[in-house]
């Protein structure tokens, strides 16, 4: 990222968290509770007791509507417009660590109700538990980049 | 409005800031790896630490603003479980819910819909366990 595009690129990147933050305060993806609930898929089916709450599904849904169309409409000519040309991964193989690390991941949000994105967005507003949660999130991601990378 | 158009809605908003950092920046916005990365490259991340700047500032004034709260629903111990499971999980798996599943969806990764059902049906079976465990709802 060259020197002069380096201003702009900051003041996108910075509104692109905000807009993302509002996104996940406006649907309640900031609220454990919300997660889980549509994580509660046994509710469904009456085990537990639970009501399921589809809330999620339909961030998720909004979400991805707009991800297609964006990312369906970049073309190979195409330039980004304050960087040199796109990043974007290209590895297209099934392998252990992306399945295991799944799993990983699916567990520790089943029990907490946070991923990393809501989770950052809470840092002023989650309580003690968010200094635990990413006081344990941040270790974890160093642990692995220094292990498989 | 109803709830689930809300959800929908905010679910465009967060499209949009995908589509923003796409557009500007050419890059997908998988906050597990932005997060990660700007960790281990502090110095070639200015823009890493300009969305989590905005992600984090967001969520104080969008909290305040919509008065959203939030509950806690797992004990400290299982909170450093639960954050080191995420952390390891989704840097070994290469992305998280918005990186695999927004982004890499959006561009139609077979590795990001295996990913996407994987930690899926991980989250559902735990949360199933734990309400197996409880024996009822919280």
């Amino acid at each position: 990222m060259s020197g002069t595009t380096n201003i702009r690129a900051v003041a996108i990147a910075f509104l692109a968290g905000l807009i993302f933050a509002a996104g996940l305060t406006l649907g309640g993806m900031m609220d454990p509770r919300k997660v889980q609930g549509f994580l509660d898929i046994g509710a469904l089916f009456g085990v537990g007791g639970g009501k399921w709450d589809p809330s999620l599904a339909f961030v998720m849904g909004g979400a991805l509507v707009v991800s297609l169309l964006a990312f369906g409409g970049v073309k190979s000519h195409h330039v980004p417009w304050v960087t040199a040309r796109f990043e974007l991964p290209t590895r297209r193989d099934i392998d252990a660590k992306l399945v295991v690390g799944a799993i990983l991941f699916g567990v520790g949000w089943g029990i907490a109700g946070y991923c990393p994105g809501p989770a950052l967005a809470s840092l002023f507003t989650g309580g003690t538990d968010i200094l635990w949660f990413l006081g344990a999130m941040l270790p974890g991601m160093l642990v692995a980049k220094k292990w498989f990378s | 409005m109803h709830p689930y158009l809300i959800s929908l809605f905010s679910g465009l908003l967060i499209g949009t800031s995908v589509w923003l950092m796409l557009a500007g920046l050419g890059r997908v916005t998988g906050i597990s790896g932005i997060a990660a990365t700007a960790l281990t490259a502090p110095k070639e991340s200015l823009w890493r630490f300009a969305f989590l700047a905005g992600l984090i500032g967001g969520g104080l004034l969008f909290v305040r603003l919509f008065g959203t709260a939030a509950a806690g629903v797992a004990t400290t111990p299982w909170l450093i479980v639960a954050g080191l499971l995420v952390g390891f999980g989704t840097v070994l798996g290469g992305g998280c819910t918005s990186g695999h599943g927004v982004c890499g969806l959006g561009r139609r990764s077979p590795r990001s819909l295996i990913a996407t059902l994987t930690f899926m049906a991980a989250g559902m079976a735990t949360v199933a366990v734990i309400r197996v465990l409880n024996g009822s709802a919280a």
